[in-house]
């Protein structure tokens, strides 16, 4: 069982105010999507999340059983697929799977690493180069990546972003199973996707 | 598996993967490979006909390898915020393990420019080196140093505009320390001295690598996270 729960968040990139006083939270088997303008700090929000930026003021806390999670801990149990995150060019999506699964401690075995990669439609494909890849299917891999671990918190910014129909069902079945998993994070401005969300706060406005 | 091992696993695959993708791409071994060519032609036809002291030898020696260093080792970072991977590296690997692969990464790249140009270096400038241990010894320490170094300040320019020139400029005075017990050890060696002799040296570049190393170790975690 996990909560997440953002207290306060604000971020300031000198005299810019990117957020400021960010409160929500979200449990395990609910999808809380962050809506709003472009430019109104939704990537950056899920940045802070996922621990890559500091915010300027506020906290989040990831909750496992009632325990909250030191950041390195928290680090682990989180997934993330974003338009500006990208995968190694230069290697190929065995490569790529196996390097993070590695990283993380978790080494993956091939026939696993084809199960995955089938699950995200990149059967068959497993042996190229990620820079011969369509932007699509860079999307797809992102997914690949992002469930290795399995993680309980997922995060997703745009998460339909170059993605065709067949791509957004993914989505959709990735979103249900994780649902049993975990909780997701989504950020988005498509209404198809914000009605996902069991819980919305919106950027640049009044959270609901 | 205990935490420590973990990380030695994790820091090994981060220096295999850029391995891999250098082997693939050649970007840093052509630009610290040329530059080294480049700069080796052009001091063996300005002072090849001369005949040098050890002392200077060895300090053009080091010239050499450390602006050949400054012009690829940021590459292992820098290349990671370009292409937008650093997030996913930051998210999936324990930072300490991405800063020891990263400077095994760079230390591998050091070893291999040293295969190619210091034997041109010998051959071209006439050399005989009287102490080959010491010279080697040396050469591997300062190489420790400058990778555990340039690690660092590379991982701390890759988020800046201007990193080229910030690299160097923030590199030098971390490694001058270094570059002096470098000449002075290879001086040693070339003028065919006893280790023994050398030992200050020695003793200096080791104390500089352990040192610049644990700093490194315990900096680099809060370098690694973005403002």
């Amino acid at each position: 069982m996990h909560r997440l729960v953002l207290q306060g968040i604000g971020k300031r990139y000198g005299r810019l105010r990117a957020l400021q006083g960010v409160e929500a939270q979200v449990e395990s088997g609910e999808v809380l999507v962050v809506a709003g303008r472009n430019g109104s700090g939704k990537s950056t929000l899920l940045r802070i999340i996922a621990g890559l930026t500091r915010p300027s003021s506020g906290t989040v806390l990831l909750y496992e059983n009632g325990r909250i999670l030191p950041p390195e801990e928290r680090r682990c149990r989180i997934g993330l697929v974003a338009v500006d995150v990208a995968l190694y060019g230069e290697l190929s999506a065995w490569e790529n799977l196996a390097f993070l699964a590695r990283v993380r401690g978790r080494p993956l075995s091939p026939m696993e690493a084809q199960q995955l990669l089938a699950s995200v439609g990149l059967a068959g494909r497993e042996d190229d180069l990620v820079s011969t890849y369509s932007s699509g299917m860079r999307q797809r891999l992102k997914y690949a990546c992002a469930l290795l671990h399995q993680p309980p918190v997922l995060l997703l910014d745009e998460p339909s972003a170059n993605l065709d129909a067949a791509g957004a069902q993914m989505v959709e079945r990735i979103l249900a199973q994780q649902r049993e998993r975990g909780l997701v994070v989504l950020a988005t401005n498509d209404p198809r996707e914000v009605a996902w969300g069991d819980r919305v706060i919106r950027l640049g406005e009044e959270s609901l | 598996m205990s935490g420590a091992k973990q990380q030695l696993q994790a820091a090994w695959a981060i220096c295999g993967k850029d391995l891999r993708a250098e082997f693939r791409t050649r970007y840093a071994l052509s630009a610290i490979g040329l530059f080294a060519l480049t700069t080796l032609t052009v001091v063996s036809f300005a002072v090849g006909p001369l005949f040098l002291e050890a002392d200077l030898l060895s300090a053009l020696l080091w010239v050499i390898l450390f602006f050949a260093a400054m012009a690829g080792l940021s590459r292992t970072f820098v290349h990671e915020e370009e292409a937008r991977t650093a997030p996913a590296l930051r998210l999936a690997a324990p930072p300490v393990a991405v800063y020891l692969g990263k400077g095994l990464f760079n230390l591998v790249l050091l070893l291999l420019l040293e295969a190619l140009i210091v034997p041109l270096f010998i051959a071209m400038m006439g050399l005989r080196v009287g102490n080959p241990g010491l010279f080697l010894l040396v050469l591997l320490l300062g190489d420790a140093g400058l990778a555990g170094v340039t690690t660092i300040v590379a991982a701390m320019v890759a988020q800046a505009s201007a990193r080229g020139a910030l690299f160097t400029v923030l590199s030098f005075p971390l490694l001058l320390p270094l570059l002096i017990q470098c000449i002075e050890g290879a001086r040693a060696a070339l003028a065919g001295q006893s280790t023994a002799t050398a030992a200050a040296s020695l003793g200096v570049l080791v104390a500089y690598a352990v040192a610049t190393g644990t700093a490194s170790v315990m900096l680099f975690p809060a370098i690694w996270t973005e403002m």
